[in-house]
């Protein structure tokens, strides 16, 4: 069914109410993990620090406060149902808008420069900014949203390795945690680990960080895939990083893996890690203007 | 592992008793720096325009709301990832006399040498824990340099900010970097017990 013309200006308010409210409410899936692992830890350091996460959290719900001073890259992936019928333009318009607002309107601090003048217009936007993937959803009637606020601790520990056939599984074991263990204290663990295997050198980064967008206790549908996340998972939770790499019993809370089929000579591994709030807020705008907030 | 208050400015005999794991609270003033308004002090030349001599620093671009009296307001005030500031630890100790970093992450085994040389301390603040953290700031008292917004130099009045946990010590002990050896130690060894050695 085609849109009417009043649903973008509400794609652009949601979009403002998707970026303020998840600097400040926590999915609740990482809430649980964030508590189970503060109730289990053995170490005093890093239970004060559970204790500061735990504090900042409920003052984000319960006080309306930004839980971390981060407002990060704004990541829009928006799925759009295939029975409606849209200006794919106007849509990006109306996210890029609501990205503005939200940070005009509360006010949020804007993050966002260009990378060699490092000019800052102040609104969480530029050259390519905010970062939208467009999806097709079969047989669905609404659009679909889900967003990231990605903090730059974490960010700037990605990576990406381009290995050979010859590498196989062990090289991609090896790869995942050379990275968490180089990563430390800097990404503010435990984080949730985001692996792509597989694909070009883009996607196999996109995967990656898409993985850090599932929620916790899910499972990669392919069985030797959750298998490798599940020993990925043990392995990084015996190194001792511990929360803010002060050693601790937790260093991830998931370990995510995405894949896609490659080329014959690559086996291409990339790792992106999310911080331990893992924010992410979702939303379903339906054609007549409805909107259903989630996680 | 003991627990301390200290009033700034922080003097030398202050942060020599902290041992890594020890617990701080500060009262007084932090200024708040990062990349932007270091690498204009230290890379463009800028004389920076506050005395730092004893000076608490914290690593943060906050958000903030601007008050028609042109005074700003605290919304969150955190902490940001050290590591990339690493390069100035010796210009900020040893020509501005600062006495504590505060950030989160850590700082290399270099900075910990020259806060053992010039008796300063690195303080770890808990990443990403910013709400609780923006609470202890009672009011934002200088920005310079508001064209680095958010990156300005801010002098915020702190009270009991923390608890803070010593991350480097003035005996040069570095805790993120040993939790971090240990676990490139056990890595090498869940490597092989995976048979991915």
């Amino acid at each position: 069914m085609e849109v009417p013309d009043d649903f973008y200006p509400r794609v652009e308010e949601t979009c403002r109410d998707l970026y303020i409210r998840s600097l400040k409410e926590i999915p609740p899936d990482i809430v649980e993990a964030i508590r189970a692992a503060a109730a289990r830890e053995s170490k005093e350091v890093a239970r004060r620090i559970f204790a500061a996460y735990l504090e900042s959290i409920a003052l984000g719900r319960n006080r309306d406060m930004i839980v971390c001073q981060d407002t990060g890259i704004p990541i829009y992936w928006v799925g759009i149902g295939s029975k409606l019928r849209l200006d794919g333009a106007r849509l990006a318009d109306a996210i890029r808008r609501g990205t503005e607002r939200a940070t005009c309107e509360h006010p949020l601090r804007s993050s966002i420069v260009a990378p060699l003048t490092r000019e800052n217009r102040q609104t969480s936007t530029g050259e390519g900014i905010p970062i939208i993937h467009f999806d097709f959803v079969p047989d669905a009637d609404a659009l679909d949203i889900l967003f990231m606020p990605k903090g730059s601790g974490s960010e700037n520990m990605s990576s990406l390795k381009m290995l050979v056939p010859a590498d196989g599984v062990n090289g991609i074991k090896r790869f995942v945690l050379e990275q968490v263990v180089g990563a430390g204290a800097k990404p503010c663990p435990p984080t949730i680990v985001g692996v792509g295997v597989g694909g070009s050198s883009d996607l196999c980064m996109a995967l990656a960080k898409k993985a850090t967008a599932r929620p916790l206790g899910s499972k990669n549908p392919d069985t030797q895939l959750a298998a490798l996340e599940e020993e990925l998972f043990n392995a990084i939770n015996s190194t001792g990083i511990g929360p803010q790499g002060l050693g601790g019993d937790t260093t991830a809370l998931a370990v995510h893996i995405e894949s896609a089929w490659t080329h014959i000579t690559c086996n291409p591994v990339g790792v992106n890690l999310q911080c331990w709030r893992a924010e992410r807020r979702r939303a379903k705008v339906t054609a007549d203007g409805k909107v259903e907030f989630g996680f | 592992m003991a627990s301390f208050q200290f009033n700034t400015p922080l003097t030398e005999a202050d942060v020599r008793q902290l041992s890594v794991g020890d617990s701080v609270t500060l009262d007084g003033v932090v200024f708040g720096i990062r990349d932007a308004s270091l690498i204009r002090m230290f890379d463009k030349g800028v004389p920076c325009p506050v005395d730092l001599r004893g000076a608490a620093l914290l690593h943060t671009a906050p958000n903030v709301r601007k008050l028609p009296d042109g005074r700003y307001e605290p919304l969150c005030i955190g902490t940001t990832t050290s590591m990339r500031m690493d390069r100035f630890t010796e210009a900020l100790l040893r020509d501005h006399g600062v006495r504590a970093i505060l950030g989160k992450g850590g700082l290399s085994a270099k900075s910990a040498e020259l806060m053992a040389k010039h008796g300063a301390v690195y303080l770890s603040v808990t990443g990403g824990a910013a709400a609780g953290q923006t609470l202890q700031v009672e009011a934002i008292e200088e920005v310079h340099w508001e064209d680095l917004m958010p990156e300005c130099l801010w002098k915020f009045r702190v009270k009991a900010m923390g608890p803070l946990t010593v991350g480097i010590d003035a005996r040069g002990a570095n805790l993120q970097l040993d939790v971090q050896r240990e676990a490139e130690r056990r890595s090498a060894e869940i490597l092989k017990a995976m048979g991915a050695a």
